[in-house]
Protein backbone atom coordinates (compact mmCIF):
# COMPACT_ATOMS: atom_id res chain seq x y z
CA UNK A 1 0.00 0.00 0.00
CA UNK A 2 1.13 3.58 -0.69
CA UNK A 3 0.13 6.50 -2.24
CA UNK A 4 -1.94 9.44 -1.64
CA UNK A 5 -1.38 10.89 2.11
CA UNK A 6 -4.27 10.37 4.55
CA UNK A 7 -5.50 13.76 4.78
CA UNK A 8 -5.19 15.80 7.92
CA UNK A 9 -8.61 16.92 10.19
CA UNK A 10 -8.48 19.09 13.21
CA UNK A 11 -7.52 18.05 16.60
CA UNK A 12 -11.12 19.55 17.74
CA UNK A 13 -11.88 21.38 21.32
CA UNK A 14 -11.51 17.47 23.31
CA UNK A 15 -7.80 16.88 22.50
CA UNK A 16 -7.35 17.45 26.62
CA UNK A 17 -7.59 13.89 27.34
CA UNK A 18 -5.78 12.39 24.98
CA UNK A 19 -2.40 14.44 23.95
CA UNK A 20 -1.04 16.68 26.76
CA UNK A 21 1.12 14.89 29.12
CA UNK A 22 2.54 15.72 32.50
CA UNK A 23 5.63 17.79 31.66
CA UNK A 24 5.03 18.14 28.53
CA UNK A 25 6.04 21.22 28.48
CA UNK A 26 9.37 20.79 29.82
CA UNK A 27 12.02 19.97 27.59
CA UNK A 28 14.50 20.78 29.90
CA UNK A 29 14.02 20.25 33.66
CA UNK A 30 12.90 23.77 35.09
CA UNK A 31 15.93 25.77 36.99
CA UNK A 32 18.71 23.93 35.09
CA UNK A 33 21.98 25.42 33.86
CA UNK A 34 20.65 27.26 30.89
CA UNK A 35 16.74 26.25 31.19
CA UNK A 36 14.71 29.39 29.67
CA UNK A 37 11.24 30.04 30.08
CA UNK A 38 8.76 30.93 27.09
CA UNK A 39 5.02 32.29 27.59
CA UNK A 40 2.74 33.21 24.79
CA UNK A 41 -0.65 33.40 24.05
CA UNK A 42 -2.54 32.03 21.10
CA UNK A 43 -5.09 34.98 19.58
CA UNK A 44 -7.89 34.58 16.73
CA UNK A 45 -8.33 37.15 14.03
CA UNK A 46 -10.49 38.89 16.71
CA UNK A 47 -7.36 38.99 18.58
CA UNK A 48 -9.50 36.60 21.14
CA UNK A 49 -7.71 33.91 23.00
CA UNK A 50 -8.13 30.71 21.78
CA UNK A 51 -8.71 28.27 24.69
CA UNK A 52 -8.17 24.87 22.79
CA UNK A 53 -4.96 25.16 21.02
CA UNK A 54 -2.03 22.26 21.39
CA UNK A 55 1.66 23.92 20.31
CA UNK A 56 4.60 20.93 20.04
CA UNK A 57 8.04 22.30 19.77
CA UNK A 58 10.48 20.13 17.76
CA UNK A 59 13.60 21.02 19.10
CA UNK A 60 16.86 18.65 17.36
CA UNK A 61 18.95 18.06 20.24
CA UNK A 62 16.56 18.66 22.73
CA UNK A 63 13.73 17.24 22.62
CA UNK A 64 9.85 17.41 22.06
CA UNK A 65 7.51 19.26 24.19
CA UNK A 66 4.01 19.53 24.11
CA UNK A 67 1.45 22.23 25.72
CA UNK A 68 -1.65 22.92 25.67
CA UNK A 69 -3.28 26.78 25.83
CA UNK A 70 -5.93 27.35 29.15
CA UNK A 71 -8.84 29.60 29.34
CA UNK A 72 -6.77 32.76 28.27
CA UNK A 73 -5.10 31.31 25.31
CA UNK A 74 -1.43 31.05 27.01
CA UNK A 75 0.80 28.38 26.99
CA UNK A 76 4.64 28.11 28.20
CA UNK A 77 7.32 25.58 27.78
CA UNK A 78 10.52 25.30 29.42
CA UNK A 79 13.36 24.74 27.03
CA UNK A 80 17.44 25.38 26.28
CA UNK A 81 18.40 27.64 23.89
CA UNK A 82 19.60 26.14 20.45
CA UNK A 83 23.09 26.89 18.94
CA UNK A 84 23.07 28.07 14.82
CA UNK A 85 22.80 25.61 12.68
CA UNK A 86 23.52 24.74 9.22
CA UNK A 87 20.53 24.31 6.84
CA UNK A 88 20.22 21.75 4.16
CA UNK A 89 22.10 24.31 1.95
CA UNK A 90 24.55 24.97 3.86
CA UNK A 91 23.87 28.43 5.00
CA UNK A 92 24.02 29.09 8.97
CA UNK A 93 20.83 29.23 10.51
CA UNK A 94 20.21 31.09 13.32
CA UNK A 95 19.10 29.70 16.76
CA UNK A 96 15.43 28.86 16.90
CA UNK A 97 13.06 26.97 17.50
CA UNK A 98 10.45 24.78 15.32
CA UNK A 99 6.61 25.53 16.78
CA UNK A 100 3.51 23.48 15.33
CA UNK A 101 -0.05 24.82 16.56
CA UNK A 102 -2.78 22.55 16.66
CA UNK A 103 -6.69 23.54 17.80
CA UNK A 104 -10.10 23.28 16.99
CA UNK A 105 -10.69 25.11 13.73
CA UNK A 106 -7.22 24.24 11.88
CA UNK A 107 -8.37 21.39 9.75
CA UNK A 108 -4.46 20.99 9.66
CA UNK A 109 -1.86 22.23 11.97
CA UNK A 110 0.24 25.32 10.98
CA UNK A 111 4.52 25.61 11.44
CA UNK A 112 6.11 28.74 12.64
CA UNK A 113 9.58 29.22 14.19
CA UNK A 114 10.38 31.09 17.07
CA UNK A 115 13.85 33.34 16.61
CA UNK A 116 15.44 34.48 19.93
CA UNK A 117 15.60 38.71 20.57
CA UNK A 118 19.42 38.88 21.38
CA UNK A 119 20.28 37.37 18.33
CA UNK A 120 19.82 40.49 15.86
CA UNK A 121 23.20 39.88 13.54
CA UNK A 122 22.31 35.84 13.08
CA UNK A 123 18.36 37.19 12.84
CA UNK A 124 19.93 39.52 10.03
CA UNK A 125 21.35 36.71 7.66
CA UNK A 126 19.06 34.19 8.59
CA UNK A 127 18.00 32.43 5.12
CA UNK A 128 14.32 32.05 6.49
CA UNK A 129 13.55 35.59 7.85
CA UNK A 130 15.20 36.81 4.62
CA UNK A 131 12.24 34.93 3.24
CA UNK A 132 10.07 36.85 4.82
CA UNK A 133 9.14 40.45 3.76
CA UNK A 134 10.20 42.72 6.42
CA UNK A 135 7.63 44.10 8.06
CA UNK A 136 6.29 40.53 9.22
CA UNK A 137 9.61 38.64 10.18
CA UNK A 138 8.94 40.38 13.48
CA UNK A 139 6.06 37.89 14.35
CA UNK A 140 8.79 35.09 14.80
CA UNK A 141 11.44 37.12 17.08
CA UNK A 142 10.33 36.12 20.55
CA UNK A 143 10.48 39.70 23.00
CA UNK A 144 12.45 39.25 25.91
CA UNK A 145 9.95 40.15 29.08
CA UNK A 146 12.35 40.57 32.17
CA UNK A 147 13.79 37.30 31.60
CA UNK A 148 11.14 35.31 30.13
CA UNK A 149 10.92 34.98 26.50
CA UNK A 150 7.61 35.98 25.06
CA UNK A 151 6.05 34.88 21.73
CA UNK A 152 2.24 35.19 20.94
CA UNK A 153 0.91 33.31 17.97
CA UNK A 154 -1.86 35.26 16.30
CA UNK A 155 -3.95 32.80 13.60
CA UNK A 156 -4.90 35.52 11.83
CA UNK A 157 -5.33 39.40 11.27
CA UNK A 158 -2.79 42.90 11.68
CA UNK A 159 0.16 41.04 12.82
CA UNK A 160 -0.85 37.64 11.94
CA UNK A 161 2.02 35.23 12.32
CA UNK A 162 4.27 34.04 9.26
CA UNK A 163 3.54 30.05 8.98
CA UNK A 164 5.28 28.11 6.78
CA UNK A 165 4.38 25.36 4.28
CA UNK A 166 4.85 21.77 5.75
CA UNK B 1 -3.57 16.65 -7.84
CA UNK B 2 -0.69 17.75 -5.24
CA UNK B 3 -0.45 16.45 -1.83
CA UNK B 4 -1.40 20.15 -0.84
CA UNK B 5 -4.34 20.37 -2.98
CA UNK B 6 -5.48 17.17 -1.41
CA UNK B 7 -5.85 18.29 2.41
CA UNK B 8 -8.46 20.54 3.57
CA UNK B 9 -8.35 24.01 2.80
CA UNK B 10 -7.68 26.33 6.77
CA UNK B 11 -10.47 28.52 5.38
CA UNK B 12 -13.49 26.64 5.15
CA UNK B 13 -17.01 28.77 6.21
CA UNK B 14 -19.33 25.80 6.55
CA UNK B 15 -16.80 24.66 9.83
CA UNK B 16 -17.43 27.76 11.53
CA UNK B 17 -14.76 27.54 13.64
CA UNK B 18 -11.80 28.09 11.00
CA UNK B 19 -13.22 31.55 10.37
CA UNK B 20 -11.43 33.60 12.76
CA UNK B 21 -8.31 30.41 12.89
CA UNK B 22 -7.33 30.37 9.56
CA UNK B 23 -4.42 32.56 8.69
CA UNK B 24 -5.58 34.50 5.84
CA UNK B 25 -1.71 35.64 4.52
CA UNK B 26 -0.44 32.79 1.80
CA UNK B 27 2.07 30.76 3.92
CA UNK B 28 5.90 30.98 3.36
CA UNK B 29 7.59 28.50 1.42
CA UNK B 30 10.77 26.85 2.53
CA UNK B 31 13.61 25.74 0.12
CA UNK B 32 13.81 22.03 0.03
CA UNK B 33 15.15 20.04 2.72
CA UNK B 34 14.57 22.78 5.51
CA UNK B 35 11.70 20.83 7.26
CA UNK B 36 13.66 17.89 6.86
CA UNK B 37 14.39 16.13 10.07
CA UNK B 38 13.85 13.95 12.47
CA UNK B 39 11.31 13.72 15.38
CA UNK B 40 13.02 13.92 18.83
CA UNK B 41 12.47 11.39 20.99
CA UNK B 42 9.02 11.33 22.33
CA UNK B 43 9.11 11.91 26.22
CA UNK B 44 5.90 10.39 26.81
CA UNK B 45 5.38 6.33 28.18
CA UNK B 46 3.72 4.24 26.66
CA UNK B 47 2.55 1.06 28.65
CA UNK B 48 1.90 -2.53 27.81
CA UNK B 49 -1.83 -2.03 28.52
CA UNK B 50 -2.06 1.34 27.37
CA UNK B 51 -3.57 0.46 23.18
CA UNK B 52 -6.21 -1.31 25.54
CA UNK B 53 -9.01 1.53 26.35
CA UNK B 54 -11.49 -0.95 27.74
CA UNK B 55 -9.12 -1.96 30.66
CA UNK B 56 -8.38 1.34 32.32
CA UNK B 57 -10.49 1.15 35.27
CA UNK B 58 -12.24 -1.43 37.62
CA UNK B 59 -15.26 -2.52 35.32
CA UNK B 60 -15.52 -2.57 31.49
CA UNK B 61 -17.04 0.39 29.64
CA UNK B 62 -20.74 0.08 28.29
CA UNK B 63 -20.79 0.01 24.71
CA UNK B 64 -19.84 -2.13 21.39
CA UNK B 65 -16.44 -3.63 22.15
CA UNK B 66 -14.29 -2.87 18.99
CA UNK B 67 -10.50 -3.58 18.06
CA UNK B 68 -9.01 -1.38 15.63
CA UNK B 69 -5.96 -1.80 13.69
CA UNK B 70 -3.98 -1.10 10.49
CA UNK B 71 -0.83 -0.05 8.88
CA UNK B 72 1.25 2.93 8.75
CA UNK B 73 3.34 3.73 5.46
CA UNK B 74 5.52 6.26 3.98
CA UNK B 75 4.13 7.41 0.60
CA UNK B 76 6.59 4.95 -0.64
CA UNK B 77 4.82 2.08 0.90
CA UNK B 78 7.55 1.68 3.41
CA UNK B 79 6.57 0.85 6.90
CA UNK B 80 6.71 2.68 9.55
CA UNK B 81 7.70 1.14 12.23
CA UNK B 82 8.21 1.65 16.16
CA UNK B 83 5.82 5.20 15.40
CA UNK B 84 3.22 6.53 18.12
CA UNK B 85 0.10 6.20 17.70
CA UNK B 86 -2.11 8.28 19.76
CA UNK B 87 -6.01 8.00 20.17
CA UNK B 88 -8.89 9.62 21.99
CA UNK B 89 -12.90 9.56 21.24
CA UNK B 90 -16.27 9.89 22.97
CA UNK B 91 -17.52 7.25 24.99
CA UNK B 92 -20.45 5.10 23.70
CA UNK B 93 -23.08 7.70 24.33
CA UNK B 94 -21.08 10.37 22.52
CA UNK B 95 -19.90 12.29 25.27
CA UNK B 96 -15.97 13.03 25.94
CA UNK B 97 -14.15 13.16 29.31
CA UNK B 98 -14.02 17.01 28.99
CA UNK B 99 -15.05 19.79 31.18
CA UNK B 100 -16.28 21.83 28.46
CA UNK B 101 -18.11 18.71 26.84
CA UNK B 102 -22.04 20.12 27.46
CA UNK B 103 -23.63 17.41 25.47
CA UNK B 104 -26.23 16.29 27.78
CA UNK B 105 -24.95 12.24 27.51
CA UNK B 106 -23.96 10.29 30.19
CA UNK B 107 -20.18 9.90 31.51
CA UNK B 108 -18.71 6.22 31.93
CA UNK B 109 -16.80 5.87 34.65
CA UNK B 110 -15.08 3.08 33.58
CA UNK B 111 -13.98 4.73 30.44
CA UNK B 112 -11.34 7.84 29.56
CA UNK B 113 -11.26 7.44 25.79
CA UNK B 114 -7.62 8.01 25.49
CA UNK B 115 -5.03 5.22 24.03
CA UNK B 116 -2.09 4.94 23.00
CA UNK B 117 0.71 2.46 21.04
CA UNK B 118 3.69 1.85 19.17
CA UNK B 119 3.90 0.66 15.37
CA UNK B 120 5.46 -3.12 15.18
CA UNK B 121 7.89 -3.90 12.90
CA UNK B 122 5.85 -4.06 9.83
CA UNK B 123 4.20 -0.84 10.92
CA UNK B 124 0.88 -2.05 12.92
CA UNK B 125 -1.32 -0.69 15.39
CA UNK B 126 -3.63 -2.31 17.47
CA UNK B 127 -5.90 -0.50 19.68
CA UNK B 128 -9.32 -1.88 21.19
CA UNK B 129 -11.69 0.48 22.57
CA UNK B 130 -15.69 0.88 22.70
CA UNK B 131 -17.26 2.14 19.20
CA UNK B 132 -17.83 6.22 20.03
CA UNK B 133 -21.51 7.51 19.48
CA UNK B 134 -22.41 10.56 17.61
CA UNK B 135 -22.70 13.77 19.34
CA UNK B 136 -24.41 17.40 18.36
CA UNK B 137 -21.87 20.36 18.27
CA UNK B 138 -23.27 23.75 17.67
CA UNK B 139 -21.65 24.66 14.11
CA UNK B 140 -25.16 25.16 12.66
CA UNK B 141 -28.70 24.35 13.52
CA UNK B 142 -28.81 20.42 14.68
CA UNK B 143 -25.63 19.18 13.28
CA UNK B 144 -23.91 16.41 14.66
CA UNK B 145 -20.08 15.04 14.28
CA UNK B 146 -20.54 11.37 12.45
CA UNK B 147 -19.15 8.69 14.97
CA UNK B 148 -14.98 8.58 14.95
CA UNK B 149 -11.86 8.35 16.79
CA UNK B 150 -9.13 10.93 16.79
CA UNK B 151 -5.89 9.85 15.90
CA UNK B 152 -2.58 11.80 15.95
CA UNK B 153 0.97 10.22 15.10
CA UNK B 154 4.64 11.69 14.73
CA UNK B 155 5.98 9.26 12.09
CA UNK B 156 9.66 10.22 12.55
CA UNK B 157 10.11 12.95 10.38
CA UNK B 158 9.04 16.73 10.94
CA UNK B 159 6.93 16.73 7.94
CA UNK B 160 5.23 13.33 8.69
CA UNK B 161 3.72 14.45 12.07
CA UNK B 162 -0.46 14.09 11.44
CA UNK B 163 -3.62 14.62 13.27
CA UNK B 164 -6.20 13.40 11.88
CA UNK B 165 -9.95 11.41 12.08
CA UNK B 166 -10.91 7.86 11.53
CA UNK B 167 -14.76 7.12 10.26
CA UNK B 168 -16.72 4.67 10.15
CA UNK B 169 -18.26 2.43 7.16
CA UNK B 170 -22.25 3.33 6.30
CA UNK B 171 -22.04 6.48 8.57
CA UNK B 172 -25.26 8.72 7.19
CA UNK B 173 -23.72 11.37 8.90
CA UNK B 174 -20.91 11.60 7.08
CA UNK B 175 -22.14 13.27 4.16
CA UNK B 176 -23.49 16.45 6.47
CA UNK B 177 -20.17 16.82 8.53
CA UNK B 178 -18.35 20.10 7.51
CA UNK B 179 -14.90 18.71 8.78
CA UNK B 180 -15.05 15.41 6.88
CA UNK B 181 -16.19 17.55 4.12
CA UNK B 182 -13.51 19.92 3.95
CA UNK B 183 -11.23 17.68 2.52
CA UNK B 184 -11.84 18.09 -1.48
CA UNK B 185 -12.08 15.08 -3.36
CA UNK B 186 -14.47 12.24 -2.54
CA UNK B 187 -11.41 9.78 -2.40
CA UNK B 188 -9.22 11.71 -0.11
CA UNK B 189 -12.74 11.59 2.14
CA UNK B 190 -12.66 8.27 1.74
CA UNK B 191 -9.12 7.52 2.99
CA UNK B 192 -10.73 8.63 6.64
CA UNK B 193 -13.23 5.95 6.50
CA UNK B 194 -12.16 2.77 8.06
CA UNK B 195 -13.46 -0.73 6.63
CA UNK B 196 -15.20 -4.13 8.62
CA UNK B 197 -12.69 -6.36 8.91
CA UNK B 198 -14.28 -9.88 9.54
CA UNK B 199 -10.29 -11.50 9.48
CA UNK B 200 -9.24 -9.60 12.62
CA UNK B 201 -13.10 -10.14 14.35
CA UNK B 202 -12.81 -11.92 17.45
CA UNK B 203 -15.97 -14.48 17.70
CA UNK B 204 -17.59 -13.71 20.68
CA UNK B 205 -16.09 -11.05 21.40
CA UNK B 206 -15.34 -8.24 19.09
CA UNK B 207 -15.69 -6.66 15.76
CA UNK B 208 -13.09 -5.36 14.13
CA UNK B 209 -12.26 -2.68 12.12
CA UNK B 210 -9.15 -1.90 9.33
CA UNK B 211 -7.96 1.81 8.73
CA UNK B 212 -4.37 2.32 7.05
CA UNK B 213 -2.77 5.93 6.93
CA UNK B 214 0.01 7.17 4.53
CA UNK B 215 2.09 9.50 6.29
CA UNK B 216 4.19 12.09 3.79
CA UNK B 217 7.81 11.27 3.96
CA UNK B 218 11.25 13.02 3.39
CA UNK B 219 11.20 15.22 0.29
CA UNK B 220 11.76 12.31 -2.29
CA UNK B 221 15.52 12.63 -3.65
CA UNK B 222 17.17 11.33 -6.43
CA UNK B 223 18.70 8.72 -5.00
CA UNK B 224 15.13 7.44 -3.48
CA UNK B 225 13.51 8.62 -6.98
CA UNK B 226 16.02 5.57 -8.49
CA UNK B 227 15.04 2.42 -6.22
Amino acid sequence: MSGPLTPSQTVGPFFGVGLPFEKGEQLVTPGSAGAIRLEGQVLDGNGEPVPDALLEIWQPGTGFGRARTDSEGAFSFTTAKPGAAPAPDGRLQAPHLNVTVFARGLLRHLVTRMYFPDEAEANATDPVLNLVEPARRGTLIAKNCGGVLHFDVRLQGEQETVFFAI
Amino acid sequence: MSDDEREPPYLYPDYVGTRLRAPARPLVQLPEGFHDFPAPLFPREIAELDHDLTRRHAGEPIGERIIVTGRVVDSHGRPLRQTIVEIWQANAAGRYLDQDDQHPAPLDPNFSGAGRCLTDGEGRYRFITIKPGAYPWKNHRNAWRPAHIHFSLLGGEFRSRLVTQMYFPGDPLMPRDPILQSIPDQAGRERLVSRFDPDTTIPEWALAYRWDIVLRGRAATPFEAER
